[in-house]
């Protein structure tokens, strides 16, 4: 019988390490002397102006407004992109798109969960959202495939991506982020709109990602 | 005669993109030094880079306890490998996906081509794949593979992209065509883009641009990606691919099959783990405080809550190709595993002082500069002029030199690999093996310990070492302009690679006993 290569290498690996039994090590442990958190609470200002100012940086476009203000906000950056079809998860909150002079489609809102197809995502003028958590330090947003999110092709390939984010989903570093996110969710980490260096190290904002990432941030 | 001492290698067969390269390090070095524009390109892609990243890492005044916690986790992943892989395999395997073990290159290329085929029918069979840039895969040649079998594999990274169109070979493990500039990659486009416009400028955007338009169509109608992983998460079976361009979102989400080829050091032990990882590996290799996009799965990845729970959200036939590749027997090195530590930031090329004046290509392997100069002679053995070295001496055998041992990789290493060290272990492992092989009785074993035991003879006697200092300044004869380029055998092989100061016209022993000599 020829061994199969899944117990060749774990024994190559047992061989290695001069593992002779059964031994079953526990995990060693890890010096976290790093910085588990920036202090603040979510949603504290300085964490809004951190990610704001992370988000400029990476050639996003931040509009924020107070909670009663989001349809508004959401409908005149609509407006000045001059988008007419939208795509949308099938968690949107009404409000959200209710001042838009918009049409708009939704993704898996049908009983059988019907999807939009590829073509259609790529006809559309853009897509509308929300997220999971966003993170200041890094100027993160994490989308994870929940109802306000959507499946991860309606996030990609319209080429305009715009998300509602609440203060109170703002944290300040990575290590905030990770309890708050589920990994059996499929996940998108977001940091302003797609990218290249690789000519010459020279970024380019926009590839193959929406090339347009608009944010819009609700305070109080 | 044939030393080890960077006597150039004759060319051998081997396969491109892999990790054995024709030439020896020093023969490859001298050809790139001869080319000027790619040490203009060179000096200015890796100037920009270290000055972005230099800039992100300073911003956190936390690195050294994130750098320390990273080389623990990893320290941990190899000291429990076994069982983290199996709780990997069960994980994913829990969640709809498929694993499979590979011994070798040629094992894991043909588990990828029987997935191609199977993901295809008698009627419709796939003869396209969609790839996301991946040091795995590169390192067991798997678009040559596919190819053979008449399965086209499409980079869609754009450095890759130039890479591939220009029949290439990448010369940097983040940017692999960061050997061309502009006015190179516009000609390259204009030359194999089909259908892409003349008028194509070489401005960065417009080039972008060009490669957008062409891969567009390719992304929309995918069936079958292949990806490597960034890092996988034991205990929740999570993957992990982190990239700027969306070419990774692309490959990853559209097509109905995607398999990830994964070194099985890729492993991280927890969840939180990615805390550290996320912070370490944007700063260190794109210079950014968080690349463009990273995205995360498990298993076969369903939308959840609301109407639309459960439906599927990307590719769900999905699989996972564990490899071994020689992984194992770097392992085995105690002094030398904490290359398997590597997390492939390629912030190491950019600080090295000979990476930066010779490229990648002259590493002859896709692993290059100072990780790869420890990684590959590991992972593709040193066989010095053994049975299984190719003839005049293993290139591979000429990395461990590839350094002035500075240290500047040590420093901006994310996740603390000493491979200074490992570089001097590297070389006198080289040592031993080509006395072993070389050995003959009652003769001394090489050139250099003939020269060695001839030293310690001569400095142990204070006549016979002041003899020799007389000696040492007909050296002068041999000398231009203060330097001596060129030693008769064997001390040629020291100056194939470098120049030899002049001796001085008097040694320090020499001048002490004339102006001194009545007190000595």
């Amino acid at each position: 019988m020829t061994t199969s290569a899944r117990d060749e290498v774990l024994g190559r690996i047992r061989t290695a390490l001069g593992r002779t039994g059964t031994e079953a090590p526990q995990p060693s442990p890890v010096p976290r002397d790093y910085r588990t958190s920036l202090g603040e609470e979510p949603g504290a200002p300085g964490l809004l102006d951190l990610l704001v100012d992370r988000l400029v940086d990476y050639k996003a476009t931040v509009h924020r407004c107070a909670p009663d203000a989001v349809g508004a906000t959401v409908a005149a950056a609509l407006a000045e992109r001059g988008a007419r079809r939208l795509a949308a998860p099938s968690g949107l909150p009404a409000g959200w798109l209710a001042g838009a002079d918009v049409e708009t489609v939704t993704d898996g809102a049908t009983p059988d969960g019907g999807t939009l197809s590829v073509a259609t995502l790529d006809a559309v003028d853009g897509v509308v959202t929300g997220c999971a958590v966003a993170v200041a330090q890094t100027g993160t947003i994490v989308l994870d495939s929940s109802p306000v999110c959507g499946r991860r092709a309606l996030t990609l390939v319209p080429d305009y991506h715009l998300i509602v984010v609440r203060a109170d989903q703002v944290v300040g570093s990575v290590p905030e982020a990770l309890p708050r996110l589920d990994p059996d969710r499929p996940l998108t980490w977001v940091s302003g709109p797609s990218a290249t260096s690789d000519i010459e190290l020279d970024r380019v904002e926009g590839v193959h990602g929406p090339r347009t990432l608009v944010v819009v941030l609700v305070e109080g | 005669m044939t030393t080890f001492l960077g006597m150039p290698g004759l060319p051998v067969a081997t396969e491109r993109g892999t990790l054995r390269g024709p030439d020896t390090f020093p023969v490859a070095a001298r050809k790139a030094l001869g080319d000027t524009q790619l040490r203009k390109n060179l000096g200015h892609a890796t100037s920009t880079i270290r000055a972005k990243r230099a800039r992100v890492v300073g911003e956190l005044d936390d690195w050294e306890e994130l750098r320390a916690a990273g080389a623990a986790i990893k320290a941990d992943v190899m000291a429990r490998l076994p069982e983290l892989l199996v709780q990997l395999e069960e994980n994913v395997t829990a969640r709809g996906g498929h694993v499979h073990w590979a011994r070798d290159a040629d094992e894991a290329n043909r588990i990828v081509l029987d997935l191609v085929r199977a993901a295809g029918t008698p009627d419709d069979p796939v003869t396209s794949v969609v790839k996301v840039k991946s040091m795995a895969t590169q390192e067991i040649g798997l678009n040559e593979a596919l190819a053979e079998a008449g399965i086209a594999a499409v980079e869609t990274d754009l450095a890759e992209l130039i890479v591939q169109l220009s029949d290439d070979t990448p010369s940097h493990i983040l940017v692999p065509a960061i050997h061309r500039n502009r006015a190179e990659i516009r000609q390259i486009f204009l030359d194999h883009m089909p259908d892409v416009d003349p008028g194509l400028t070489d401005e960065p955007r417009v080039l972008a641009m060009a490669a957008r338009a062409y891969l567009r169509r390719t992304f929309l109608a995918a069936r079958v990606a292949v990806s490597g992983a960034n890092f996988a998460i034991a205990e929740t079976g999570t993957l992990a691919v982190v990239e700027s361009e969306g070419n990774g979102r692309m490959c990853l989400t559209l097509p109905q099959t995607l398999v990830t080829v994964m070194g099985i050091e890729k492993l991280l032990p927890t969840w939180r783990d990615l805390e550290v990882f996320l912070q370490l590996l944007p700063r260190s290799s794109t210079g950014e405080r968080m690349n463009p996009y990273t995205s995360m799965w498990t298993g076969a990845p369903r939308t959840s809550g609301g109407t639309a729970d459960g439906a599927p959200d990307g590719p769900q036939d999905l699989h996972l190709v564990l490899l071994d590749n020689g992984r194992t027997a770097t392992l085995a090195d105690e002094a030398g595993r904490q290359a398997l530590h590597c997390i492939r930031c390629s912030a190491c090329l950019n600080v090295c002082p000979v990476y930066e004046r010779t490229g990648g290509h002259a590493y002859g392997s896709v692993y290059p500069g100072p990780i790869g100069a420890v990684l590959t002679p590991q992972l593709a053995g040193m066989h010095g002029h053994g049975a299984d070295a190719p003839a005049g001496g293993d290139p591979v055998d000429t990395l461990p030199y590839a350094s002035s041992l500075c240290g500047a990789c040590f420093d901006a290493c994310p996740v603390r690999i000493d491979i200074p060290s490992m570089l001097v272990h590297l070389r006198a492992k080289h040592v031993e093996t080509a006395q072993a092989q070389r050995r003959v009785p009652g003769l001394p074993a090489s050139a250099e310990n003939a020269a060695m035991s001839a030293a310690a003879w001569v400095m142990q006697d204070a006549g016979r070492f002041s003899f020799a200092e007389k000696g040492l300044q007909l050296g002068r004869l041999l000398a231009r302009d203060g330097r001596i380029r060129s030693l008769p055998p064997p001390l040629s092989a020291w100056t194939t690679s470098r120049d030899v100061p002049a001796p001085p016209a008097e040694t320090f022993r020499q001048w002490w006993a004339r102006t001194r000599g009545d007190r000595s």
